[in-house]
Protein backbone atom coordinates (compact mmCIF):
# COMPACT_ATOMS: atom_id res chain seq x y z
CA UNK A 1 0.00 0.00 0.00
CA UNK A 2 2.73 2.64 1.12
CA UNK A 3 4.77 1.04 -1.44
CA UNK A 4 2.40 1.97 -4.24
CA UNK A 5 1.79 5.45 -3.14
CA UNK A 6 5.33 6.43 -3.35
CA UNK A 7 5.54 4.65 -6.60
CA UNK A 8 2.69 7.23 -7.70
CA UNK A 9 4.23 9.91 -6.94
CA UNK A 10 7.56 9.10 -8.39
CA UNK A 11 5.67 8.97 -11.39
CA UNK A 12 3.62 12.14 -10.93
CA UNK A 13 6.62 13.98 -10.71
CA UNK A 14 8.21 12.76 -13.41
CA UNK A 15 5.28 13.66 -15.35
CA UNK A 16 5.31 17.49 -14.19
CA UNK A 17 8.90 17.28 -14.81
CA UNK A 18 8.58 16.51 -18.57
CA UNK A 19 5.94 19.13 -18.45
CA UNK A 20 7.99 21.71 -17.12
CA UNK A 21 10.52 21.30 -19.85
CA UNK A 22 8.21 20.54 -22.79
CA UNK A 23 8.57 24.81 -23.10
CA UNK A 24 12.14 25.84 -22.75
CA UNK A 25 11.68 28.97 -23.41
CA UNK A 26 9.05 29.27 -20.66
CA UNK A 27 11.59 27.07 -18.62
CA UNK A 28 14.05 29.51 -18.73
CA UNK A 29 12.06 32.68 -18.33
CA UNK A 30 10.46 30.80 -14.78
CA UNK A 31 14.13 30.28 -13.22
CA UNK A 32 14.71 33.92 -14.35
CA UNK A 33 11.81 35.38 -13.00
CA UNK A 34 12.35 32.77 -9.72
CA UNK A 35 15.93 34.31 -9.07
CA UNK A 36 14.13 38.37 -9.47
CA UNK A 37 11.90 37.45 -6.88
CA UNK A 38 13.90 36.36 -4.37
CA UNK A 39 15.94 39.03 -5.12
CA UNK A 40 13.51 41.84 -4.89
CA UNK A 41 12.46 39.84 -1.60
CA UNK A 42 15.65 41.59 -0.05
CA UNK A 43 14.93 45.16 -0.93
CA UNK A 44 12.89 45.91 2.00
CA UNK A 45 15.16 44.26 4.48
CA UNK A 46 18.31 46.72 2.92
CA UNK A 47 15.77 49.88 3.36
CA UNK A 48 14.91 48.98 7.05
CA UNK A 49 18.65 48.08 7.73
CA UNK A 50 20.39 50.72 5.69
CA UNK A 51 21.62 52.68 9.20
CA UNK A 52 24.91 50.09 10.46
CA UNK A 53 24.08 48.12 13.69
CA UNK A 54 20.12 48.84 13.71
CA UNK A 55 17.86 46.53 15.26
CA UNK A 56 14.34 45.61 15.04
CA UNK A 57 12.64 44.05 18.34
CA UNK A 58 16.38 42.68 18.98
CA UNK A 59 16.97 41.15 15.73
CA UNK A 60 20.14 42.25 13.59
CA UNK A 61 20.28 42.61 9.84
CA UNK A 62 22.58 39.19 9.86
CA UNK A 63 19.73 37.91 12.21
CA UNK A 64 16.91 38.89 9.96
CA UNK A 65 18.74 37.55 7.19
CA UNK A 66 18.05 34.01 8.40
CA UNK A 67 14.10 34.43 8.42
CA UNK A 68 14.16 35.52 5.19
CA UNK A 69 16.55 32.57 4.08
CA UNK A 70 13.97 30.42 5.86
CA UNK A 71 10.88 32.81 3.98
CA UNK A 72 12.76 32.17 0.63
CA UNK A 73 13.02 28.35 0.96
CA UNK A 74 9.41 27.73 2.40
CA UNK A 75 8.10 30.32 -0.67
CA UNK A 76 9.37 27.93 -3.42
CA UNK A 77 8.57 24.31 -1.58
CA UNK A 78 4.68 26.48 -1.67
CA UNK A 79 4.87 27.87 -4.98
CA UNK A 80 6.67 24.91 -6.56
CA UNK A 81 5.18 21.91 -5.02
CA UNK A 82 1.86 23.02 -2.85
CA UNK A 83 -0.10 25.70 -4.76
CA UNK A 84 0.66 24.64 -8.23
CA UNK A 85 -1.30 21.02 -7.92
CA UNK A 86 -4.30 22.77 -5.45
CA UNK A 87 -4.84 25.10 -7.43
CA UNK A 88 -5.81 22.61 -10.17
CA UNK A 89 -8.59 21.36 -7.18
CA UNK A 90 -10.32 24.69 -7.55
CA UNK A 91 -10.90 24.10 -11.53
CA UNK A 92 -11.71 20.58 -11.01
CA UNK A 93 -14.39 21.69 -9.30
CA UNK A 94 -15.71 24.78 -11.27
CA UNK A 95 -15.91 22.66 -14.14
CA UNK A 96 -16.74 19.44 -12.58
CA UNK A 97 -13.75 17.52 -13.40
CA UNK A 98 -13.21 16.24 -9.66
CA UNK A 99 -15.48 13.24 -10.34
CA UNK A 100 -12.71 11.67 -12.49
CA UNK A 101 -10.21 11.95 -9.57
CA UNK A 102 -12.52 10.82 -6.93
CA UNK A 103 -13.18 8.01 -9.00
CA UNK A 104 -9.32 6.62 -9.21
CA UNK A 105 -8.71 4.04 -6.61
CA UNK A 106 -6.13 6.04 -4.97
CA UNK A 107 -6.75 8.30 -2.37
CA UNK A 108 -8.17 12.07 -3.25
CA UNK A 109 -6.31 14.54 -1.22
CA UNK A 110 -2.87 12.52 -2.15
CA UNK A 111 -3.81 12.56 -5.97
CA UNK A 112 -4.46 15.83 -5.86
CA UNK A 113 -1.59 17.40 -4.02
CA UNK A 114 0.66 15.53 -6.43
CA UNK A 115 -0.65 16.43 -10.12
CA UNK A 116 1.55 19.44 -10.45
CA UNK A 117 5.54 20.57 -9.66
CA UNK A 118 7.03 23.34 -11.25
CA UNK A 119 10.83 22.01 -10.89
CA UNK A 120 11.85 25.93 -11.24
CA UNK A 121 11.39 26.36 -7.97
CA UNK A 122 14.39 24.84 -6.48
CA UNK A 123 15.99 27.78 -7.17
CA UNK A 124 14.58 29.42 -4.62
CA UNK A 125 16.58 26.59 -2.81
CA UNK A 126 19.75 27.08 -3.84
CA UNK A 127 18.86 31.53 -3.16
CA UNK A 128 17.96 30.53 0.74
CA UNK A 129 21.12 28.56 1.07
CA UNK A 130 23.35 31.91 -0.62
CA UNK A 131 21.17 33.91 1.63
CA UNK A 132 22.27 31.96 4.70
CA UNK A 133 25.82 31.50 3.88
CA UNK A 134 25.50 35.61 3.07
CA UNK A 135 23.66 35.91 7.18
CA UNK A 136 26.11 33.82 9.07
CA UNK A 137 28.81 35.28 7.37
CA UNK A 138 27.90 38.57 8.30
CA UNK A 139 27.01 37.57 12.09
CA UNK A 140 30.40 35.87 12.10
CA UNK A 141 29.19 32.98 13.44
CA UNK A 142 28.08 29.17 12.27
CA UNK A 143 25.49 27.10 13.52
CA UNK A 144 26.08 23.95 15.90
CA UNK A 145 24.82 20.89 14.15
CA UNK A 146 21.96 20.52 17.26
CA UNK A 147 20.53 23.79 15.63
CA UNK A 148 20.56 22.56 12.05
CA UNK A 149 19.37 18.97 13.66
CA UNK A 150 16.35 21.17 15.46
CA UNK A 151 15.85 24.06 12.15
CA UNK A 152 15.32 20.42 9.79
CA UNK A 153 12.64 19.37 12.24
CA UNK A 154 11.24 22.66 11.96
CA UNK A 155 11.32 22.49 8.38
CA UNK A 156 9.03 19.53 8.68
CA UNK A 157 6.77 21.13 10.46
CA UNK A 158 6.23 24.45 8.41
CA UNK A 159 5.63 22.11 5.80
CA UNK A 160 3.32 20.24 6.99
CA UNK A 161 1.52 23.79 8.48
CA UNK A 162 1.89 25.33 5.09
CA UNK A 163 0.01 22.24 3.44
CA UNK A 164 -2.67 21.88 5.51
CA UNK A 165 -3.49 25.46 5.77
CA UNK A 166 -3.41 25.19 1.87
CA UNK A 167 -5.96 22.13 1.85
CA UNK A 168 -7.73 24.56 4.51
CA UNK A 169 -8.51 27.19 1.93
CA UNK A 170 -9.00 24.93 -0.92
CA UNK A 171 -11.93 22.91 1.45
CA UNK A 172 -13.25 26.59 1.36
CA UNK A 173 -13.58 25.74 -2.43
CA UNK A 174 -16.59 23.49 -2.11
CA UNK A 175 -18.28 25.68 -0.03
CA UNK A 176 -17.79 29.07 -2.09
CA UNK A 177 -17.53 28.63 -5.64
CA UNK A 178 -15.07 31.02 -6.30
CA UNK A 179 -11.95 30.96 -4.61
CA UNK A 180 -8.82 31.84 -6.49
CA UNK A 181 -8.45 34.84 -5.13
CA UNK A 182 -8.59 32.73 -1.68
CA UNK A 183 -5.63 31.66 -2.55
CA UNK A 184 -4.20 35.60 -3.20
CA UNK A 185 -5.38 36.06 0.20
CA UNK A 186 -3.19 33.20 1.49
CA UNK A 187 -0.19 34.22 -0.30
CA UNK A 188 -0.45 38.14 0.69
CA UNK A 189 -0.65 36.76 4.06
CA UNK A 190 2.22 34.52 4.36
CA UNK A 191 4.23 37.49 2.88
CA UNK A 192 4.60 38.99 6.54
CA UNK A 193 6.44 35.95 7.24
CA UNK A 194 9.46 37.20 5.72
CA UNK A 195 10.21 39.74 9.05
CA UNK A 196 11.13 37.91 12.75
CA UNK A 197 7.92 37.45 14.19
CA UNK A 198 8.37 39.81 17.69
CA UNK A 199 7.97 42.97 14.91
CA UNK A 200 4.03 41.84 15.20
CA UNK A 201 2.55 42.93 18.39
CA UNK A 202 -1.01 42.78 19.70
CA UNK A 203 -3.69 41.16 17.51
CA UNK A 204 -1.48 40.67 14.52
CA UNK A 205 0.76 38.71 17.11
CA UNK A 206 -1.72 36.26 18.07
CA UNK A 207 -3.19 35.94 14.85
CA UNK A 208 0.10 34.96 13.26
CA UNK A 209 1.11 32.39 16.21
CA UNK A 210 -1.77 30.82 16.82
CA UNK A 211 -4.46 30.81 14.24
CA UNK A 212 -1.94 31.46 11.22
CA UNK A 213 1.37 29.92 12.43
CA UNK A 214 4.15 31.86 10.56
CA UNK A 215 5.96 32.49 13.67
CA UNK A 216 6.61 28.61 13.91
CA UNK A 217 7.41 28.83 10.02
CA UNK A 218 10.46 31.16 9.82
CA UNK A 219 11.24 32.73 12.72
CA UNK A 220 11.40 29.43 14.88
CA UNK A 221 14.07 27.85 12.13
CA UNK A 222 15.99 30.79 11.86
CA UNK A 223 16.16 31.20 16.37
CA UNK A 224 17.21 26.83 15.94
CA UNK A 225 19.94 27.81 13.68
CA UNK A 226 21.11 30.80 16.13
CA UNK A 227 20.49 28.03 19.16
CA UNK A 228 18.39 30.62 21.11
CA UNK A 229 15.44 28.20 20.38
CA UNK A 230 13.51 26.64 24.23
CA UNK A 231 13.34 23.11 23.85
CA UNK A 232 9.00 23.82 24.22
CA UNK A 233 8.76 25.59 21.72
CA UNK A 234 10.33 23.38 19.66
CA UNK A 235 8.01 20.45 21.03
CA UNK A 236 5.14 23.10 20.45
CA UNK A 237 5.31 23.63 16.88
CA UNK A 238 5.86 19.99 16.44
CA UNK A 239 2.49 19.16 18.04
CA UNK A 240 0.90 22.09 16.86
CA UNK A 241 1.81 21.19 13.23
CA UNK A 242 0.95 17.16 13.94
CA UNK A 243 -3.21 18.90 15.17
CA UNK A 244 -3.08 21.18 12.11
CA UNK A 245 -2.73 18.40 9.66
CA UNK A 246 -5.44 16.31 11.88
CA UNK A 247 -7.40 19.26 11.58
CA UNK A 248 -7.40 20.22 7.80
CA UNK A 249 -7.62 16.39 6.98
CA UNK A 250 -10.80 16.10 8.61
CA UNK A 251 -12.10 19.39 6.85
CA UNK A 252 -11.00 17.57 3.91
CA UNK A 253 -12.64 14.38 4.34
CA UNK A 254 -15.79 16.51 5.41
CA UNK A 255 -15.43 18.80 2.51
CA UNK A 256 -15.63 15.91 -0.20
CA UNK A 257 -18.28 13.78 1.22
CA UNK A 258 -20.67 16.93 0.72
CA UNK A 259 -19.44 17.54 -3.18
CA UNK A 260 -21.53 17.05 -5.64
CA UNK A 261 -20.39 17.15 -8.94
CA UNK A 262 -21.33 20.00 -10.92
CA UNK A 263 -23.53 18.13 -13.15
CA UNK A 264 -26.03 16.91 -10.60
CA UNK B 1 -17.76 54.30 -32.93
CA UNK B 2 -17.78 58.74 -32.41
CA UNK B 3 -16.57 60.13 -29.08
CA UNK B 4 -20.10 61.29 -28.72
CA UNK B 5 -21.72 57.37 -28.81
CA UNK B 6 -18.70 56.77 -26.32
CA UNK B 7 -19.07 59.29 -23.94
CA UNK B 8 -23.18 58.14 -24.29
CA UNK B 9 -22.60 54.51 -23.78
CA UNK B 10 -20.06 55.01 -20.81
CA UNK B 11 -22.26 55.66 -18.16
CA UNK B 12 -24.25 52.95 -18.32
CA UNK B 13 -20.74 50.83 -18.52
CA UNK B 14 -20.41 52.66 -15.10
CA UNK B 15 -23.15 51.15 -13.90
CA UNK B 16 -23.09 47.65 -15.17
CA UNK B 17 -19.66 48.22 -13.43
CA UNK B 18 -21.42 49.20 -10.29
CA UNK B 19 -23.73 46.22 -9.76
CA UNK B 20 -20.76 44.04 -10.61
CA UNK B 21 -19.19 45.32 -7.49
CA UNK B 22 -22.52 44.85 -5.30
CA UNK B 23 -22.73 41.45 -6.92
CA UNK B 24 -19.47 39.91 -6.63
CA UNK B 25 -19.53 42.12 -2.61
CA UNK B 26 -17.92 38.75 -1.00
CA UNK B 27 -15.82 38.36 -4.08
CA UNK B 28 -14.21 42.29 -3.26
CA UNK B 29 -13.85 42.02 -0.14
CA UNK B 30 -11.63 39.01 -0.35
CA UNK B 31 -9.96 41.20 -3.10
CA UNK B 32 -9.15 44.26 0.03
CA UNK B 33 -7.75 41.90 2.53
CA UNK B 34 -5.80 40.27 0.32
CA UNK B 35 -4.25 44.10 0.15
CA UNK B 36 -3.23 43.87 3.93
CA UNK B 37 0.44 44.40 2.78
CA UNK B 38 0.34 47.89 4.58
CA UNK B 39 -1.00 47.01 7.53
CA UNK B 40 2.43 44.37 7.65
CA UNK B 41 4.71 47.14 6.64
CA UNK B 42 2.97 49.37 9.41
CA UNK B 43 3.63 46.93 11.88
CA UNK B 44 7.21 46.38 10.86
CA UNK B 45 8.25 50.35 10.51
CA UNK B 46 6.78 51.25 13.63
CA UNK B 47 8.80 48.18 15.35
CA UNK B 48 11.80 50.02 13.59
CA UNK B 49 11.15 53.60 14.60
CA UNK B 50 10.61 52.35 18.30
CA UNK B 51 14.00 53.17 19.15
CA UNK B 52 14.35 56.47 16.66
CA UNK B 53 12.40 57.81 14.26
CA UNK B 54 13.77 56.85 10.45
CA UNK B 55 14.80 59.99 8.35
CA UNK B 56 11.91 62.11 9.72
CA UNK B 57 9.07 59.43 10.40
CA UNK B 58 7.89 58.45 13.75
CA UNK B 59 5.77 55.84 14.62
CA UNK B 60 2.74 57.76 14.52
CA UNK B 61 3.91 59.34 10.83
CA UNK B 62 4.57 55.73 9.60
CA UNK B 63 0.68 54.79 10.62
CA UNK B 64 -0.37 57.41 8.88
CA UNK B 65 1.68 56.99 5.43
CA UNK B 66 0.52 53.31 5.37
CA UNK B 67 -3.13 53.93 6.62
CA UNK B 68 -3.19 56.48 3.46
CA UNK B 69 -0.73 53.86 1.18
CA UNK B 70 -3.71 51.51 1.38
CA UNK B 71 -6.86 53.78 0.99
CA UNK B 72 -4.62 54.86 -2.20
CA UNK B 73 -3.92 51.18 -3.53
CA UNK B 74 -7.70 50.35 -3.16
CA UNK B 75 -9.43 53.72 -5.55
CA UNK B 76 -5.79 52.62 -7.94
CA UNK B 77 -6.80 48.72 -8.27
CA UNK B 78 -7.20 47.55 -12.05
CA UNK B 79 -7.21 44.31 -13.22
CA UNK B 80 -7.14 44.45 -16.93
CA UNK B 81 -3.97 42.85 -17.60
CA UNK B 82 -5.66 39.16 -16.06
CA UNK B 83 -8.55 39.96 -17.93
CA UNK B 84 -7.34 40.46 -20.96
CA UNK B 85 -4.63 37.47 -21.23
CA UNK B 86 -7.74 35.05 -20.06
CA UNK B 87 -10.29 36.53 -22.55
CA UNK B 88 -7.24 36.12 -25.40
CA UNK B 89 -6.77 32.65 -24.41
CA UNK B 90 -10.05 31.97 -24.26
CA UNK B 91 -11.12 33.89 -27.47
CA UNK B 92 -13.70 35.44 -25.63
CA UNK B 93 -12.25 39.00 -26.95
CA UNK B 94 -14.17 38.16 -29.31
CA UNK B 95 -17.15 38.46 -27.90
CA UNK B 96 -16.22 42.00 -26.43
CA UNK B 97 -14.79 43.21 -29.64
CA UNK B 98 -18.50 42.85 -31.61
CA UNK B 99 -19.72 45.77 -29.52
CA UNK B 100 -19.83 48.67 -31.08
CA UNK B 101 -17.38 50.10 -28.11
CA UNK B 102 -13.25 49.20 -27.85
CA UNK B 103 -13.44 46.74 -25.36
CA UNK B 104 -10.97 49.15 -23.02
CA UNK B 105 -13.89 51.19 -22.49
CA UNK B 106 -15.40 48.24 -20.73
CA UNK B 107 -12.81 46.82 -19.00
CA UNK B 108 -11.95 50.04 -17.59
CA UNK B 109 -15.68 50.91 -16.33
CA UNK B 110 -15.82 47.70 -14.77
CA UNK B 111 -12.41 48.81 -12.43
CA UNK B 112 -13.87 52.54 -12.21
CA UNK B 113 -17.48 50.69 -11.25
CA UNK B 114 -16.07 48.66 -8.33
CA UNK B 115 -14.83 52.31 -6.64
CA UNK B 116 -18.06 52.72 -4.63
CA UNK B 117 -18.02 49.82 -2.58
CA UNK B 118 -14.38 50.08 -1.70
CA UNK B 119 -15.37 53.58 -0.70
CA UNK B 120 -16.99 51.46 2.33
CA UNK B 121 -13.57 49.88 3.46
CA UNK B 122 -11.18 52.99 2.44
CA UNK B 123 -13.37 56.12 4.18
CA UNK B 124 -13.49 54.33 7.80
CA UNK B 125 -9.88 53.75 7.21
CA UNK B 126 -9.58 57.19 6.31
CA UNK B 127 -11.39 58.49 9.26
CA UNK B 128 -9.51 56.15 11.66
CA UNK B 129 -6.63 57.75 10.42
CA UNK B 130 -7.88 61.02 11.36
CA UNK B 131 -9.17 60.19 14.62
CA UNK B 132 -6.51 58.98 15.65
CA UNK B 133 -3.73 61.09 14.54
CA UNK B 134 -5.54 64.39 13.82
CA UNK B 135 -6.32 66.46 10.89
CA UNK B 136 -2.68 66.11 9.15
CA UNK B 137 -3.82 62.32 7.34
CA UNK B 138 -5.56 64.54 4.98
CA UNK B 139 -4.89 67.58 2.49
CA UNK B 140 -4.68 70.37 4.80
CA UNK B 141 -5.62 72.83 1.96
CA UNK B 142 -7.73 73.68 -0.91
CA UNK B 143 -5.24 73.15 -3.52
CA UNK B 144 -4.07 69.69 -1.60
CA UNK B 145 -7.45 68.40 -1.93
CA UNK B 146 -7.41 69.19 -5.92
CA UNK B 147 -4.00 67.89 -6.33
CA UNK B 148 -4.16 64.58 -3.82
CA UNK B 149 -7.57 63.73 -6.05
CA UNK B 150 -5.78 65.07 -9.53
CA UNK B 151 -2.92 62.30 -8.30
CA UNK B 152 -5.27 59.42 -7.62
CA UNK B 153 -6.99 60.07 -10.50
CA UNK B 154 -3.41 59.80 -12.97
CA UNK B 155 -2.31 56.98 -10.42
CA UNK B 156 -5.54 54.51 -11.60
CA UNK B 157 -4.73 55.41 -15.19
CA UNK B 158 -1.18 54.63 -15.16
CA UNK B 159 -2.26 51.55 -13.17
CA UNK B 160 -4.92 50.61 -15.26
CA UNK B 161 -2.86 51.86 -18.65
CA UNK B 162 0.17 49.50 -17.92
CA UNK B 163 -2.35 46.75 -17.27
CA UNK B 164 -3.98 47.49 -21.03
CA UNK B 165 -0.11 47.62 -22.15
CA UNK B 166 0.86 44.39 -20.35
CA UNK B 167 -2.54 42.42 -21.23
CA UNK B 168 -2.04 43.61 -24.78
CA UNK B 169 1.76 42.06 -24.78
CA UNK B 170 -0.57 38.52 -24.71
CA UNK B 171 -1.42 38.63 -28.35
CA UNK B 172 2.27 38.67 -29.22
CA UNK B 173 3.06 36.15 -26.91
CA UNK B 174 1.47 33.23 -25.70
CA UNK B 175 0.79 34.72 -22.04
CA UNK B 176 1.61 37.81 -20.72
CA UNK B 177 1.12 37.05 -16.82
CA UNK B 178 4.99 36.27 -16.09
CA UNK B 179 5.30 39.55 -17.72
CA UNK B 180 2.89 41.16 -15.40
CA UNK B 181 4.85 39.58 -12.49
CA UNK B 182 7.89 41.43 -12.94
CA UNK B 183 6.21 44.83 -13.25
CA UNK B 184 4.63 43.72 -9.90
CA UNK B 185 7.86 42.94 -8.75
CA UNK B 186 9.10 46.32 -9.21
CA UNK B 187 5.93 47.71 -8.20
CA UNK B 188 6.37 46.50 -5.01
CA UNK B 189 9.77 47.76 -4.77
CA UNK B 190 9.64 51.23 -6.36
CA UNK B 191 6.12 52.89 -5.67
CA UNK B 192 6.42 53.57 -1.98
CA UNK B 193 4.12 50.78 -0.92
CA UNK B 194 6.49 48.77 1.33
CA UNK B 195 8.22 52.18 2.49
CA UNK B 196 8.02 55.87 2.13
CA UNK B 197 9.99 56.26 -1.19
CA UNK B 198 12.35 58.96 0.59
CA UNK B 199 13.96 56.02 3.20
CA UNK B 200 15.33 54.76 -0.25
CA UNK B 201 18.83 54.89 -0.68
CA UNK B 202 19.85 58.42 -2.07
CA UNK B 203 21.45 56.73 -5.44
CA UNK B 204 18.78 55.48 -6.20
CA UNK B 205 16.01 58.15 -5.10
CA UNK B 206 16.86 60.03 -8.62
CA UNK B 207 16.03 56.74 -10.15
CA UNK B 208 12.31 56.89 -8.80
CA UNK B 209 11.18 60.10 -9.77
CA UNK B 210 12.09 58.97 -13.21
CA UNK B 211 9.99 55.76 -13.34
CA UNK B 212 5.85 54.83 -13.29
CA UNK B 213 5.88 53.09 -10.04
CA UNK B 214 5.92 55.82 -7.50
CA UNK B 215 3.11 57.73 -9.39
CA UNK B 216 1.03 54.56 -8.59
CA UNK B 217 1.02 54.84 -5.07
CA UNK B 218 3.74 57.22 -3.63
CA UNK B 219 2.75 60.52 -5.09
CA UNK B 220 -0.89 60.25 -4.17
CA UNK B 221 -0.22 59.18 -0.76
CA UNK B 222 2.53 61.93 -0.30
CA UNK B 223 -0.33 64.50 -1.39
CA UNK B 224 -2.72 62.90 1.02
CA UNK B 225 -0.34 63.26 3.55
CA UNK B 226 0.88 66.91 3.19
CA UNK B 227 4.56 65.84 2.64
CA UNK B 228 4.90 68.09 -0.23
CA UNK B 229 5.19 71.97 -0.66
CA UNK B 230 2.71 73.50 -3.52
CA UNK B 231 6.04 73.85 -5.75
CA UNK B 232 7.17 70.57 -5.21
CA UNK B 233 3.86 68.92 -5.51
CA UNK B 234 3.10 70.46 -8.63
CA UNK B 235 5.97 69.76 -10.07
CA UNK B 236 5.39 65.65 -9.56
CA UNK B 237 1.95 66.12 -10.27
CA UNK B 238 3.33 67.10 -14.11
CA UNK B 239 5.96 63.95 -13.92
CA UNK B 240 2.83 62.03 -13.05
CA UNK B 241 0.34 63.16 -16.13
CA UNK B 242 3.43 63.20 -18.30
CA UNK B 243 3.31 59.59 -17.47
CA UNK B 244 0.05 58.76 -17.94
CA UNK B 245 0.17 60.55 -21.82
CA UNK B 246 3.25 57.97 -22.25
CA UNK B 247 1.43 54.95 -21.11
CA UNK B 248 -1.44 56.13 -22.82
CA UNK B 249 0.38 56.30 -26.36
CA UNK B 250 1.99 52.95 -25.60
CA UNK B 251 -0.99 50.76 -24.38
CA UNK B 252 -3.02 52.03 -27.33
CA UNK B 253 0.00 51.37 -30.43
CA UNK B 254 0.05 48.05 -28.48
CA UNK B 255 -3.63 47.84 -28.41
CA UNK B 256 -4.38 48.49 -32.25
CA UNK B 257 -1.12 46.36 -33.51
CA UNK B 258 -1.77 43.55 -31.51
CA UNK B 259 -5.52 43.57 -32.79
CA UNK B 260 -4.69 42.90 -36.04
CA UNK B 261 -2.98 39.55 -34.90
CA UNK B 262 -5.89 38.63 -32.95
CA UNK B 263 -7.44 35.13 -34.21
CA UNK B 264 -9.62 34.41 -32.02
CA UNK B 265 -8.21 30.87 -30.85
CA UNK B 266 -11.21 28.26 -30.13
CA UNK B 267 -13.63 30.94 -30.84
Amino acid sequence: MFRRYIRLFGVQLRASSLLAMQYRGDFIVEGLISLFWSATALAPLFVVFQKQGQQIEGWSFGESLLVIGWFTLLQGILEGAISPSLTGVVEHIRKGTLDFVLLKPADAQFLVSTTRFLPWRATNALAALAIFVYGFHILGTSPSLLGVLASLVLLGCSVLLLYSLWILTVSAAFYVVKVDNLTYFFTSIFDAARWPAPVFRGVLAFVFTFVIPLAVMTTFPAEALLGRLSLMSLVGSVLGSVFFAFVSRRVWLHAIGHYTSASS
Amino acid sequence: MSVRSTLRAFPTLLRVGVSEAVAYRAEMFIWVLSTTMPFIMMALWTAVARAAPVGRYSGDDFIRYFLAAFVVRQMTGAWAAWQINYEVRQGTLAMRLLRPISPLWSYAAENLGSFPMRLFVVVPVAAFSVYKLGWGSVPQTLWGWVFFFLSLFAGWLITFLANVAIGTMSLFMESSTKLMDVWIALFFVCSGYLYPVELFPPAFRAALDWLPFRYQIGLPVELMTNTHDFHKALALLGRQWLWVALMLTISLGLWKRGLKRFAAYGG
